[in-house]
């Protein structure tokens, strides 16, 4: 194989589009030409984008619940079926999870087992709670005949937010995976890049989580 | 509950002749391929090389081998909607109206997903990694998945011909009709999941290839070095991460809507089904354009080398390139001007469509301007560009045309529109496909194929298609609507049975391409490619020995400018002999092959099928399945194989030895020739 | 390409490797205080922009038409935390790929989202009114 570069030698990523580092070094040329980079920033890469295109599945569902906000079919609207505490407990769970979450990169990055598993599990109950809260709002509101087959405007209330919960039980699923692979694989490479891609996805939850609280219900519970 | 949810052997068409002989003929044919395999002991060797290969080469050439597959299948369909029409001036015909529609609902949707889509991937699949100069694609084993996923998605389409039935509401299913009020069936749940699962494939393809265009590159190849045919590639994918979540999107909403009782689309409950028409066109407006970029990227190819000059305008290319790119996002209402916006949203979008025909326009005038000065050679390759030129200029306009809100009140949905999308899709995209494996059909195999075959079915796909399309247009004009089963206007019937003549000469360009295949494989001795650059390429795949090694190049190549293969080749003409001296061979690290692919594919069937038919708890074993098989591949130890250096050396001084004694024998040419031309 | 274990990662960065553009033997390698306190950092803020959200909502402080704006100055702002501090996408050359990537994610749904908004408005506002619809059912 060629003699890597010394962008990649210094682990540094070739492909920046981008202004010469103050370095100046001559393979650095800024218009990508360093070679193949390293394997840890074409996973996070390619993860990254992967992330991009469900932000782009959300913005769809996000669409969808513009536009049936008013279709009530005679039925409640956001004013008179959100409960705020409940949302901003919601939020606390998701955002102290995300938290934990960036506390368990800490963990990975300095190869300790028990703070690993620790601080994983951490964000698995917060996450946990999370989904619980969220699953006793919509069996209420189904007790209440408030389901998604109502109207229009409850299909994409409870599919919008539905969607985001969806992702965060597939996370969860992930995370419990993950809390078995440290353990029996200890901190190789794929298992380290493995991490990467997971807590990018449950960080990328929490920014969803973001625009739903923020544009589902509070402003939802300024529209009439 | 019963067990098997839905199905009933009611589900097996045993009272339609039809699709019950077609498909008896269809499994007769697989139990015997299967049967041959297994008896002449392929099986290993296929499970071991092609089916868990993560080999980005294998893998485009399966893409392709299925795309060639589904276009036997939809161009059936197609004949079979030509004999309809032609047949139904003032009669019934010979397809009763709920066969006809899931005729053309299934011909649409074959061509798009799993022949367009497949065909353009697997070539972007086998060249591209090889042009960039790099050993393989991101995320290989990824990219098994797509494949055996996209191949899911065509079984489970061609399934319902014997179990159940297609979706009668066209190749996009617009609610009402699709809704379950009006389409109970298990048709539009067909359609639904098998379009989910190929969904989900070509996603992971698009982020794949990003992620390779990006990020893998051979040393010193900037990006303003890259081939022309990866800069398309990269457009396209980038379209295809933007634009299949909202295909997904708004399939998951007409399926919860049918599964759950949801009011999306429904016509009660509020529920608003323009919303569908908006979503699916923002899919698929992008989707063209990720089907026609690669192909551009093809001709690019085709014309640089066949006429021995580099690409005009490169830069502007990348420029018009990425421009449609972007303004393909811009345009989708075109689709839908007549759904009642009105006249400043329809203006808008109007006037957004015919801008995206600039850029196009940019393109085609570097091409013509490559060719002009150039010395160029009309092998079937050339042939194809520029059947497509004239072809894709002639629908692109009848495209701009449509652009026009006004006239396209009078054409929407006429068989005007069809024949303007058949113009276009055959003319760029598939004349595309079929010069690109032309072109590449030497690297991937080592063979190249008959030129006299490829020119003839060039001649009959090119007469075939206006025989075919032209009557289209004017009887589009003449006011016909498209999907007629039957109809009673005297002025149309002749132009369908001309239509129905253009068919059969296609036909015989589809016969004249198998038969080049098999001839130049039964004579494939003289045809062999023994340097690996039989048409004098410029870019990076020539370098490489026909069919390459698994791990491409011995060693990654140093690219100086753009054209690097071209730069080398004309150094190593001028000096007699190869410019970079033998390297040092060391052991290469390439990735494991797996199962995973081929085993996640079989659980999506099996889920996709437990879905369709509501057998629930199949659902949740298939479902479960493909959670063992992530996690199976998640516990694995060992990802990667070790080519040993020697193994690597032989290969490549093999494929130097036959480049040095090309360049030897060229160089005893000419001193003996000294008028020849270069 | 190697995998050594003592390769120092920071945090769940998407895809660079080193905070600067300097070589690693210039960089010090973070201490775990200091990235302890970007997470405290970022944590706090979103806290804080979360927080102001729900009390826009309740306190009528905000000018009445101008709590929505609020809301989404807020939400954005809290995105750009979590992007900046948990994900550590920042302006260095290193991941000028990674931004310009976020930057075509949020074309796409800009056009997506807002176009979608425009679209149906306009053709929800030109749908045959209720009335005038009920009274040309055939009973």
């Amino acid at each position: 194989m060629n003699a890597p570069s010394a962008a990649l030698r210094a682990g540094r990523d070739p492909y920046h589009i981008g202004h010469v580092p103050a370095t100046g070094e001559p393979e650095y040329t800024g218009h990508g030409a360093g070679g193949p980079a390293p394997k840890r920033i074409v996973v996070g890469y390619g993860f990254w984008i992967f992330i991009l295109s469900d932000v782009i599945l959300f913005s769809a569902f996000f669409a969808t619940y513009t536009v049936l906000i008013h279709a009530r079919n005679g039925g409640p609207g956001p004013r008179e079926l959100f409960d705020l505490r409940n949302t901003a407990q919601e939020t606390a769970c998701l955002l102290l999870s995300s938290f934990a979450c960036g506390m368990t990169s800490l963990a990975v990055a300095r190869r300790s087992l028990l703070w690993t598993e620790v601080t994983l599990a951490l964000t698995g109950l917060l996450g946990l709670t999370f989904l619980v809260l969220e699953i006793h709002e919509f069996l209420g509101l189904v007790a209440r005949g408030a389901g998604p087959t109502h109207s229009a405007f409850l299909t994409a209330f409870f599919s919008l937010v539905g969607c985001h919960g969806a992702h965060v039980s597939a996370g969860l699923l992930w995370l419990g995976t993950m809390m078995a692979q440290f353990p029996a694989k200890g901190f190789k490479e794929s298992i380290r890049h493995r991490y990467l891609c997971f807590s990018l996805f449950w960080h990328a939850l929490d920014i969803i989580w973001i625009g739903i609280f923020t544009v589902v219900y509070l402003i939802g519970f300024l529209t009439p | 509950m019963s067990l098997l949810g839905k199905l009933t052997w009611q589900a097996i068409p045993f009272n339609e002749p039809l699709p019950l002989i077609s498909g008896a003929a269809v499994l007769v044919v697989i139990i015997a391929v299967v049967a041959w395999v297994v008896i002449r002991g392929y099986l290993p060797y296929l499970w071991r090389e092609w089916i868990t290969s993560v080999d980005h080469k294998r893998i485009g050439i399966m893409y392709c081998i299925l795309a060639g597959v589904m276009l036997l299948r939809g161009f059936i369909d197609a004949i079979m909607m030509r004999a309809q029409q032609a047949a139904a001036y003032n009669a019934p015909g010979f397809l009763p109206p709920s066969h006809f529609d899931q005729v053309f609902s299934a011909h649409g949707t074959i061509m798009i997903f799993f022949v367009a889509m497949p065909f353009v991937i697997g070539l972007m699949n086998v060249i591209v990694p090889l042009q960039l100069g790099v050993r393989d694609v991101a995320f290989p084993t990824l990219n098994s998945v797509s494949f055996w996923l996209t191949a899911a998605g065509a079984l489970l389409v061609n399934l319902s011909l014997v179990v159940g039935e297609f979706d009668r509401t066209g190749w996009l299913p617009y609610p009402p009709l699709s809704e379950l009020t009006y389409s109970p069936g298990v048709g539009v749940d067909y359609y639904c999941w098998s379009l989910q699962i190929s969904g989900i494939g070509t996603l992971m393809t698009g982020i794949n290839f990003v992620t390779t265009i990006l990020k893998l590159r051979a040393p010193g190849m900037h990006y303003s070095r890259m081939p022309m045919f990866c800069w398309t590639a990269l457009a396209s994918n980038l379209l295809i991460v933007a634009a299949f979540p909202i295909l997904t999107a708004c399939l998951a909403m007409l399926l919860l809507d049918r599964y759950v009782g949801f009011h999306f689309f429904t016509d009660t409950g509020g529920g608003n089904s323009m919303m569908f028409m908006n979503l699916i066109w923002a899919w698929g407006h992008p989707e063209v354009y990720i089907l026609v970029l690669p192909a551009f990227g093809i001709y690019s190819e085709v014309v640089s080398t066949f006429s021995s000059k580099p690409l005009f305008g490169y830069r502007s290319m990348i420029y018009a390139t990425m421009a449609i790119c972007i303004i393909s996002f811009m345009v989708w209402l075109h689709h839908f001007f007549t759904m009642g916006a009105g006249a400043d949203v329809n203006a808008i979008f109007g006037i957004a469509s015919m801008i995206i025909a600039v850029p196009t326009g940019v393109k085609i005038f570097n091409w013509l301007f490559t060719m002009y000065g150039g010395y160029v050679r009309f092998t079937s390759p050339m042939l194809w560009t520029i059947g497509f030129m004239v072809t894709f200029a002639i629908g692109g306009m009848t495209g701009v045309l449509l652009a026009v809100p006004p006239a396209d009140f009078q054409l929407h949905n006429s068989v005007f529109l069809v024949a303007h999308f058949h113009n276009v899709i055959i003319g760029a995209v598939l004349f595309g496909v079929f010069a690109g494996y032309t072109y590449w059909f030497p690297k991937a195999f080592g063979i190249v194929l008959d030129e006299r075959l490829g020119k003839w079915a060039f001649w009959l796909w090119l007469i075939g298609f206006w025989v075919a399309w032209g009557p289209g247009y004017v009887v589009g004009l003449e006011g016909m609507t498209r999907r007629l089963q039957h109809y009673d206007v005297a002025e149309w019937h002749p132009w369908l049975v001309l239509a129905e003549w253009g068919v059969f000469i296609i036909l015989l360009g589809i016969i004249a391409q198998i038969a080049q295949i098999v001839v130049s494989i039964r004579t494939r001795e003289r045809r062999r490619d023994v340097t690996g650059d039989p048409w004098d390429g410029r870019n990076l795949e020539w370098v490489t020995s026909s069919p390459p090694p698994s791990f491409n190049f011995a060693v990654l190549p140093d690219v100086t400018d753009q054209e690097p293969y071209w730069d080398m080749k004309a150094r190593a003409r001028e000096i007699g002999q190869l410019t970079r001296p033998e390297p040092q061979y060391e052991p290469i690290h390439m990735p494991r092959n797996s199962p995973t692919g081929f085993v996640t594919a079989f659980f999506a069937v099996v889920t996709g099928f437990a879905l369709i038919w509501h057998i629930w708890w199949l659902v949740l074993l298939g479902l479960a399945g493909a959670y063992a098989t992530f996690v199976v591949f998640a516990w694995r130890d060992h990802d990667e194989i070790l080519i040993p250096a020697e193994e690597v050396a032989r290969l490549d001084r093999a494929n130097r030895a036959a480049r040095s004694a090309a360049l030897h024998h060229r160089q005893l040419r000419r001193e003996s020739q000294p008028e020849s031309r270069e | 390409m190697s995998s050594n274990p003592d390769d120092f990662e920071l945090g769940s960065h998407v895809g660079e490797d080193h905070v600067s553009g300097r070589p690693p033997s210039e960089v010090e390698h973070p201490t775990l205080r200091s990235e302890l306190r970007g997470y405290l950092i970022g944590l706090g803020l979103a806290a804080l922009l979360t927080a102001a959200s729900f009390w826009s909502l309740d306190e009528h402080v905000i000018y009445g038409p101008g709590i929505v704006m609020a809301l989404i100055v807020f939400g954005l702002a809290q995105v750009g935390v979590h992007l900046v501090f948990f994900l550590h996408l920042t302006t260095s050359p290193d991941n000028t790929n990674n931004a310009l990537a976020l930057a075509f994610g949020v074309l796409i749904v800009s056009l997506i989202f807002f176009g979608s908004i425009w679209v149906m408005y306009h053709l929800n506002g030109n749908m045959i009114p209720a009335s005038a619809l009920a009274e040309m059912r055939p009973e």
